[in-house]
């Protein structure tokens, strides 16, 4: 992707954007970028802990907006990766305390002013102010969709809204694929979301026990290299490089495709 | 295993048709109710110039390549 400044959006609630967002960004830094994480859901700050980061959180966003710090005061190196960092939302304020025009010039101070090769942001919840302030810097978007029915339903109100605000890069996540659903046929399938929703994609990420306890210890799972192939801290890992504009193969997720797995299933034992 | 081959009583299916057509909807802005008004009002124009029985009619709204387009399919009997 070209854009430096990508919102990671949903519409629907609870399906993986701050997952994402951790994820990918500490993919990205391992990969050598200078990355800026930033957290747009105010009130409901959780980037922080997702990170690891919460005990570091001294001033915010909403500071840097409202002029009580420099936006380089706000920023938090990570002690991990040292390109990774993360720029926390406010905790206690509310909504009203956004605005796009701030948002946009903080975004681009930190591209241009403090030498940030990429900006993640992680938008709320919802079509409303919060998501529109996150996605009014962003030149890119990743779309995260889990294969249920108002997930997608809600993310094709999304990415309407992404086109009308003429972001160029859109792109879609599939995130919390249950491959043995898929085989049952009682989940939708990777062919199945795109060719309803119709946008390019960049990733699919598997329902993976170990984010909850990477979350658990506040530490991003793509950073643990060397584990299993198909797992979410891989498919972050992919997606941070095909961002990056590597062609990165899917792994198969057991689901078996083309026409020697249909094949299989035809004559096979089962 | 057939029930396998020809893809039958997966509820991803059922699920995949409810999807299509409620984007549909969403996509054009419609209440599946505003719809069923269109389709009567649609359908008192046609008879006026076309006088005959009530055919099969059909009318949607359909994804065509990128755009959305309104689809009416109403028989019309010349005498
Ligand atoms: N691939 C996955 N496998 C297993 N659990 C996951 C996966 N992705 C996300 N989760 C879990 O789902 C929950 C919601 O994730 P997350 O907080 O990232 O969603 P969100 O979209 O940011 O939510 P909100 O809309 O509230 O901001 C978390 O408990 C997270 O650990
Ligand atoms: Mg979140």
């Amino acid at each position: 992707m070209n854009a430096k400044a990508i919102v990671v959006t949903s519409g629907k609630g609870g399906v993986g954007k701050t997952t994402t967002t951790a994820n990918v960004g500490a993919a990205l830094a391992r990969l050598g970028e200078k990355v800026c994480v930033i957290d747009t859901d105010v009130g409901l700050r959780n980037l922080d802990v997702v990170m690891g980061l919460e005990g570091r959180v001294v001033y915010d966003l909403i500071d840097v907006f409202e002029g009580r710090c420099k936006l380089r005061q706000a920023i938090i190196r990570d002690k991990r990766v040292d390109t990774l960092h993360l720029l926390a939302t406010s905790q206690t304020r509310d909504k009203s305390a956004l605005s796009e025009e701030r948002m946009r010039e903080t975004v681009r101070a930190l591209l241009e002013d403090e030498g940030f090769d990429r900006v993640l942001i992680d938008s709320p919840a919802g079509i409303e102010s919060g998501f529109q302030t996150a996605a009014s810097a962003a030149s890119g978007a990743l779309v995260v969709v889990n294969p249920e029915v108002s997930s997608v339903r809600d993310a094709d109100r999304i990415i309407g809204l992404l086109e009308a605000r003429e972001i160029p890069e859109v792109r879609l996540i599939i995130n919390r694929l249950r491959p043995e659903m898929v085989k049952r046929g009682d989940m939708l399938e990777v062919d199945d979301v795109l060719e309803i929703l119709g946008v390019k994609l960049i990733g699919i990420v598997p329902e993976d026990e170990r984010i909850l306890i990477s979350t658990n210890i506040g530490s991003p799972a793509s950073l643990e290299e060397g584990g299993p192939k198909v797992a979410a801290g891989a498919a972050f890992r992919d997606i941070a490089r095909r961002i990056r504009g590597e062609d990165v193969a899917y792994p198969s997720f057991e689901q078996p495709k083309g026409i020697f797995a249909g094949l299989r299933r035809v004559f096979g034992a089962g | 295993m057939l029930r396998n081959l020809f893809g039958r009583n997966k509820s991803k299916d059922q699920l995949k048709e409810r999807l299509k057509l409620v984007l549909s909807y969403d996509r054009a802005k419609l209440s599946p109710g505003s719809m069923e008004e269109l389709k009567g009002e649609l359908l008192t124009v046609i008879k006026k110039y076309f006088p005959s029985d009530d055919g099969d009619y059909d009318v949607k709204v359909e994804q065509q390549g990128d755009r959305m387009v309104l689809v009416a399919n109403l028989p019309v009997n010349a005498s």
